[in-house]
């Protein structure tokens, strides 16, 4: 009895607003879609080889696995493993406790731990310790880690491609507990996340990229998606965070926008945790209470996901101009474009919202409102909604309805494995006499070194031997400086660069 | 310092093909360290880097990321001509300053000041920002007021706290001048007439484009050299794009910085107004106190920093970032700090470790050469007082 009357007064109310909107009557007919029966959603991306039927969805990017296996055991250093092992390694990490910052700036490096009856390989920071892992080679995996107890991150992506980061368990790690940023083509999933003092989550500046099956919470954020396109957001369990999932376009970047993600499927539940964001910080300006925030994204789809119990709203739309804390960026276009709210599931939010939003309310003749879903602040033009009747909203009315149901047609944006690029001995030469030789030497001219006309002499028949003299030079003539060392470069490329100084011409 | 002592030997006179004849000017038909010449006559770079991709092309992100879009394309001539406009002090009002003043090769091509002085010795506001690398830069002076190098060197050349000098006096004295008028002929073969703005903005341009500075060992380190750098350099580099200090999030790799306008909060120097910066440029009270993040290639060689040479060295820099949020705002500013400046309680050694790193930046081998003399017969390189 007392549900019907609530649910009366609501519809009157969306009537009333909507009234408003289109200087209509009071009465507005409901447009009734069924998201299993309407078009679908085909994204914005559609490259070569990129899944269309579910069966043929990517589920790993980084290529075969190596064949070379370190392992490392408890008391010992993983990173000492990294450094000795070459491109191409898995390194088995042993259940233990581990106290390094691990880095990887070389390729197709797999961090795999074994977990033993529920123990795991521990990154312990000892809250002394900035980030657990920093990664920059591309083909970087991570599986099967617990990291804890860090200042800056758990896990920190700076430009690897083809990423897997996957079953770790992350708490308390300072900033971030998995941010991949500059990076393309990566999947993080199945990853439990908490206690983060900004993203337990944070998909930075990245193109193509999964994010599913993550259980997130006690954090700021539970998983953001900033300055990054092409990512979708499935089947995760976003809960008590202080806000759930974030579509942003953070000013100040060099990367100036987001765009085409898909938050779907998700648990986004009882996001109500205090704002522990550090001042400053932009997720120190979400409302505790936020299930989803769109904030200048474009393109963002929000289908199928059961948003329930977060006190401010299930779903903030807004813009730059309505964030306070936000800096300015003038290249950075401020508005939520084309944001599409499919069929979500909608409880009980909006039980305890903020000022602002009871004033919309108002403003839109929603009096005595308990509940709200939807608020919508700033200019979001070209946006959509499909059976808008069935939340409490402000500011959506219009929206007008989208042309598709559900986004059935996107399975994934990932892409296959990219093999590495293939760089001929002799190109490789080339470039590096141009880009380092030709500081000390030009071709037939004194310069901090002989000619190259005159090594040409020397060594015409003998390009190894002009390899081996570079790798570990002796002075040779009195009125020139000793050549320094070139044995930072290996052996294949000093014998590709003599073979290209000994050719040429000019 | 063994390098500065050849470039010294080679200037005094014993300079073979690829400097200036004693007795004549000739221009280079060879191209610059680090620069192919095409088949079409022209200087194209060529780096390890170019073996590496990078998220949307923007040249932004770890250790093995392609550089960004760059400018080069000018013939070995333009580049030589701007060489010796560059040193030339005929492009000042009096005679009295070269470009090379504030952009001293010995000294990071900056100028060792807190902020430039300009001619008649006037306070020209700001520090002189390096020129190694403005190749890949998109936006020009700490606010970002010039979108080209062509469109920055008249706001030097004619600034009157700068250089001075005026379009229709730079033109007259490059055109009384028949040496300039011969090699502007040689350089511009297919323009008739009287040496042209344009002509001396994109020889400048030219010129800057071929300061190319990527042969650090950092980049040792970055194309697979493990040992390029020391362990403290590797401490440095760790702590550098840590979260904590989370330096790299706007002096990314591979140029160690991301183009962007931030609003930092540095000191002045005392007695110094504040500097709104970039605020009127871009038109945004947000952006007050906004300045071009710099590139930190070769920094070790640019002391004092900020824009306003708040910093006498480069521990003095990581200092005032690890004391804290706004800890040198005046109150009542109202600044929109940057998000990414925290308050990260770094150690002294991490502090020291940082710096250990930055020294790990610094290559100039491709240093060009210093014409001995000039075209205008003036002393090439004059420091204001």
């Amino acid at each position: 009895m007392k549900k019907g009357v609530i649910v009366g007064l609501l519809v009157a109310a969306v009537s009333f607003g909507a009234g408003t909107y289109f200087g209509r009557g009071s009465k507005q007919d409901l447009t009734i879609s069924s998201s299993t029966q309407g078009a679908s959603y085909s994204g914005g991306f559609k490259p070569e080889g990129v899944a269309t039927t579910p069966g043929a969805a990517i589920r790993s990017v980084a290529g075969p696995a190596p064949a070379n296996v370190v392992v490392v055991k408890d008391g010992e250093s993983i990173q000492a493993a990294i450094k000795a092992s070459p491109p191409g390694t898995i390194v088995r990490v042993m259940p233990g406790t581990y106290h390094e910052t691990v880095y990887i700036d070389k390729d197709d490096i797999r961090i795999i731990g074994v977990i033993e009856a529920g123990r795991r390989a521990v990154l312990d920071g000892r809250k002394q310790l900035n980030d657990a892992i920093l990664y920059s080679g591309n083909n970087f995996v991570a599986e099967n880690l617990e990291i804890r107890n860090y200042k800056g991150n758990g896990i920190m992506g700076q430009a690897g491609n083809n990423f897997e980061i996957r079953n770790n368990l992350i708490a308390d790690s300072g900033v971030y507990g998995i941010f991949p940023q500059l990076g393309k083509n990566g999947i993080v999933e199945h990853n439990v996340v908490s206690g983060i003092a900004d993203a337990a989550i944070y998909i930075g500046m990245s193109d193509n990229i999964l994010v599913a099956h993550n259980d997130v919470f006690d954090s700021v954020a539970g998983i953001e998606i900033e300055n990054s396109r092409h990512a979708i957001v499935e089947h995760n369990y976003v809960h008590n965070n202080s806000g759930g999932l974030l579509a942003f376009v953070t000013p100040g970047l060099p990367i100036k926008d987001t765009v085409d993600v898909i938050f779907r499927n998700n648990f986004v539940v009882g996001n109500n945790h205090p704002n522990f964001g550090a001042p400053g910080s932009t997720v120190s300006g979400i409302p505790a209470g936020t299930g989803i925030l769109v904030m200048a994204a474009d393109d963002v789809v929000i289908e199928g996901n059961v948003i329930s119990e977060n006190k401010v709203a299930g779903l903030i739309i807004t813009d730059h101009a309505h964030a306070q804390n936000i800096t300015a960026d003038p290249e950075s276009e401020p508005n939520s474009d084309r944001v599409k709210i499919l069929d979500n599931v909608m409880l009980r939010n909006g039980y305890d919202t903020i000022t602002e939003a009871k004033a919309l309310l108002l403003a839109e003749g929603k009096v005595g409102a308990k509940n709200l879903d939807i608020v919508r602040v700033g200019p979001s033009p070209g946006s959509c909604i499909i059976n808008r009747h069935q939340y409490v909203t402000v500011g959506v009315s219009d929206f007008s309805e989208c042309e598709f149901t559900n986004t059935a047609a996107t399975v994934n944006y990932l892409l296959p494995p990219v093999p590495p690029r293939e760089i001929k001995p002799g190109e490789r030469g080339k470039v590096v006499y141009l880009g380092i030789c030709t500081g000390c030497h030009t071709y037939n001219g004194r310069m901090i070194g002989p000619p190259v006309q005159v090594i040409q002499a020397l060594y015409m028949d003998n390009p190894q031997g002009l390899a081996d003299f570079i790798a570990r030079p002796v002075k040779k003539r009195p009125d020139y400086p000793e050549m320094p060392p070139q044995d930072y470069l290996d052996p294949e490329t000093r014998l590709a660069v003599a073979q290209y100084m000994l050719q040429v011409t000019n | 310092m063994m390098r500065a002592l050849v470039l010294l030997i080679a200037a005094a006179g014993t300079a073979g093909a690829t400097g200036p004849a004693p007795t004549d000017f000739t221009l280079n038909t060879s191209c610059p360290p680090g620069f192919e010449k095409t088949t079409a006559g022209v200087c194209e770079l060529r780096t390890l880097y170019q073996f590496y991709d990078s998220l949307e092309n923007r040249g932004l992100g770890g250790t093995r990321t392609a550089l960004p879009p760059h400018r080069d394309g000018f013939t070995p001539q333009q580049i030589d001509l701007g060489r010796y406009l560059f040193f030339d002090p005929v492009l000042s009002g009096d005679g009295s300053l070269s470009c090379a003043s504030c952009h001293d090769p010995a000294r990071g091509f900056s100028d060792g000041r807190p902020t430039s002085i300009g001619i008649h010795d006037e306070d020209a506001g700001r520090a002189a920002p390096t020129l190694w690398n403005v190749a890949f830069l998109k936006r020009f002076f700490w606010d970002a007021r010039a979108s080209s190098l062509e469109a920055q060197a008249p706001g030097s050349l004619y600034s009157r706290r700068e250089m001075g000098n005026t379009p229709k006096q730079l033109l007259a004295s490059l055109n009384g001048n028949a040496v300039y008028r011969r090699l502007f002929q040689e350089t511009f073969p297919s323009d008739r007439g009287p040496i042209t703005e344009q002509q001396v903005f994109t020889a400048l341009a030219a010129f800057q484009t071929s300061l190319v500075s990527l042969n650090s060992r950092y980049d040792r380190y970055v194309h697979g050299h493990d040992a390029a750098l020391s362990e403290r350099e590797i401490e440095g580099l760790n702590v550098f794009r840590s979260f904590v200090a989370r330096c790299s999030e706007c002096h990314t790799p591979p140029l160690f910085t991301n183009e962007q306008i931030a609003v930092i909060g540095m000191p002045e120097p005392d007695g110094r107004p504040f500097d709104i910066g970039a605020e009127p440029i871009l038109g945004s009270p947000k952006l007050k106190g906004g300045f071009k993040v710099p590139t930190l290639r070769n920094i070790a060689r640019t002391a004092p920093y900020s824009h306003s040479g708040a910093f006498a060295d480069l521990h003095g820099v990581v200092e005032f970032y690890n004391k804290g949020r706004g800890n040198a705002v005046p109150k009542d500013l109202g600044l929109y700090l940057h998000w990414h400046i925290s308050d990260p309680k770094l150690t002294e050694a991490e502090v020291d470790r940082i710096v250990d790193f930055l020294g790990a930046l610094t290559d100039e081998t491709f240093l060009p050469q210093q014409p001995a003399r000039v075209p205008s017969g003036l002393t090439p390189i004059k420091r204001g007082k």
